[in-house]
């Protein structure tokens, strides 16, 4: 099907971009990858009159360590981090999902942040950034913000930033010496959303005790959700199997699913556990140097 | 209508310039404005890949990216393989192994598997596997697309191939 007509600029700076925004206001939308957004144009689920293409912007896309901190610049494609070598020795957990997004051709386009701002409760990376607790820069009308990942996503395709708003990067902890992480994605087959899928990230101190835990879930709820007291079921102890139980079973009722063609409430709910139990294990394994 | 846009595009070494709407999705442009209708339309969601090109050397969905936004890149599509009237490698596995019966998915498998190439010449089986998992294919059941991979990459290395079809293909 065809999208409806629209306006199209391709602004080279962010300050261009962002005074487009606002000249045109509820009207305008974003342009990143295009692998969510030109879908839903051609149902015409979308009809934005005017749209702002960043790609044409230096500078917004690459993954780099700088300043005690994971830099993942907005327009950075899915394959992009799938490919980093930064990315597969330090960041597991980033590494592993990036690899399940979508399928290898959408993965050249789509972008992190893209993913992040659609919001859509299905998509892989919210549920990793919220295990990584990760900060969105936010770029609006009234200058620079950091966006907590706790705080960006409302409901189902809708998050707290405004329509003037782009996103500029993405802020993640370093991993430290001891940290590792995993992604279970249970998908009925490649290139499908996920039926369920965990995040999970540990950081262990030097005992081996779980100093800090993120989990974070796909699919199972009106947003990604993450599992907080799953993840205090985590702190303060050494991540054996027993911990592990716990944990899962937490993630589990955290969850609140619904039920469709991919799966009954039951069924996803016990999923959260498994996959929750097996991307902890990995995760331990990883952060404790046999990964 | 909204105000056209002018796009230049180098397809299969090959200047184009046109002037469309910027709804107008790349794929409509390569059928429509050039009258190239290699780029197959299999689906509306973005799932089949059969719309599959080349932008800058890198597979991306057609139909999910809009004409303007080609504008100054370097496509490939299936109309630009082969030379010399003669057919390039992975054409030639696809002849050689039965790497095609209906052949509407075809266009799309050759070029994932020219870029897969591109970059490492020597896949193995589940790298080709994965490489082409964003393109779907109704009739083959896949078997032979990757004897077709596996006979192009052979052919680029070493200069020649064999078929692994009985009787040879005619
Ligand atoms: C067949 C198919 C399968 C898929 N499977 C998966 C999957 O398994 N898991 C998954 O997570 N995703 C999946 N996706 C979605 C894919 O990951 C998209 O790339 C992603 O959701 C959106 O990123 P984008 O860069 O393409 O954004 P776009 O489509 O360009 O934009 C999406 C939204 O974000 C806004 N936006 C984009 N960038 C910014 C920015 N920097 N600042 C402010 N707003 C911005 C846009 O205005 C728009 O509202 C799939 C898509 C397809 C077509
Ligand atoms: S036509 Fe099916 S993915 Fe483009
Ligand atoms: S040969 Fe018919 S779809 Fe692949």
């Amino acid at each position: 099907m065809i999208p409806a007509a629209f306006d199209y600029h391709a602004p080279t700076s962010l300050d261009e971009a962002l005074s487009l925004l606002a000249a045109h206001g509820d009207e305008a939308k974003v342009l990143a990858g295009g692998q969510s957004l030109i879908p839903m144009m051609r149902f015409r689920l979308a009809e934005p009159g005017v749209l702002v293409d960043l790609n044409h912007i230096e500078g917004m896309a690459g993954v780099t360590e700088e300043d005690g901190h994971l830099w993942i610049g907005a327009l950075t494609r899915h394959a992009e981090v799938e490919r980093s070598d930064l990315v597969r020795k330090r960041y597991p957990l980033l590494h592993e999902a990036a690899s399940v997004i979508a399928d290898p051709i959408v993965r050249n386009r789509g972008t992190v942040a893209g993913s992040l701002v659609h919001a859509d409760p299905a998509g892989d990376w919210g549920a990793v950034m919220l295990a990584c607790g990760a900060e969105l820069e936010v770029h609006g009308p009234d200058g620079q913000r950091m966006v907590p990942i706790d705080e960006l996503f409302v409901t189902t395709f809708m998050t707290s930033l405004s329509p003037g708003d782009i996103v500029t990067g993405i802020k993640l902890p370093i991993a430290g010496k001891r940290s590792g992480g995993a992604y279970e994605k249970l998908e009925r087959k490649v290139g499908d959303f996920a039926t369920v899928a965990v995040a999970a990230r540990l950081e262990l101190d030097d005992d081996g005790v779980c100093s800090a835990a993120g989990i974070g879930l796909t699919a199972v709820g009106a947003t990604n959700l993450r599992a907080q007291d799953a993840e205090k079921a985590l702190i303060g102890k050494k991540p054996d199997e027993a911990a592990i139980d716990a944990a899962s079973r937490a993630a589990a009722e955290a969850a609140s699913p619904t039920a469709d063609n991919r799966g009954s409430v039951e069924y996803k709910r016990d999923m959260v556990r498994v996959l929750s139990a097996r991307a902890l294990r990995r995760a331990a394994a990883h952060a404790g140097g046999e990964g | 209508m909204a105000e056209t846009v002018t796009v230049k595009v180098t397809v299969n070494g090959v200047e184009h310039e046109a002037r469309v709407e910027p709804r107008m999705l790349l794929v409509h442009f390569l059928r429509d404005e050039l009258d190239m209708t290699g780029t197959h339309i299999g689906c509306d969601t973005t799932n089949c890949g059969a719309c599959t090109v080349l932008v800058d050397g890198v597979p991306m969905k057609s139909c999910t990216m809009f004409a303007v936004q080609a504008d100054g890149h370097d496509l490939t599509t299936v109309e630009g393989l082969g030379d010399n009237g003669g057919l390039e490698p992975i054409q030639e596995g696809f002849h050689q192994e039965h790497g095609l019966q209906c052949g509407f998915c075809t266009p799309g498998m050759m070029l994932v598997s020219k870029a897969l190439l591109a970059e490492n010449p020597d896949p193995s089986e589940a790298e080709i596997r994965r490489a082409i998992s964003g393109n779907l294919c109704r009739c083959t059941g896949y078997q032979n697309i990757v004897k077709s991979v596996q006979y192009a990459a052979k052919k680029i290395r070493t200069g020649s191939a064999e078929s692994t079809v009985g009787g040879g293909a005619s």
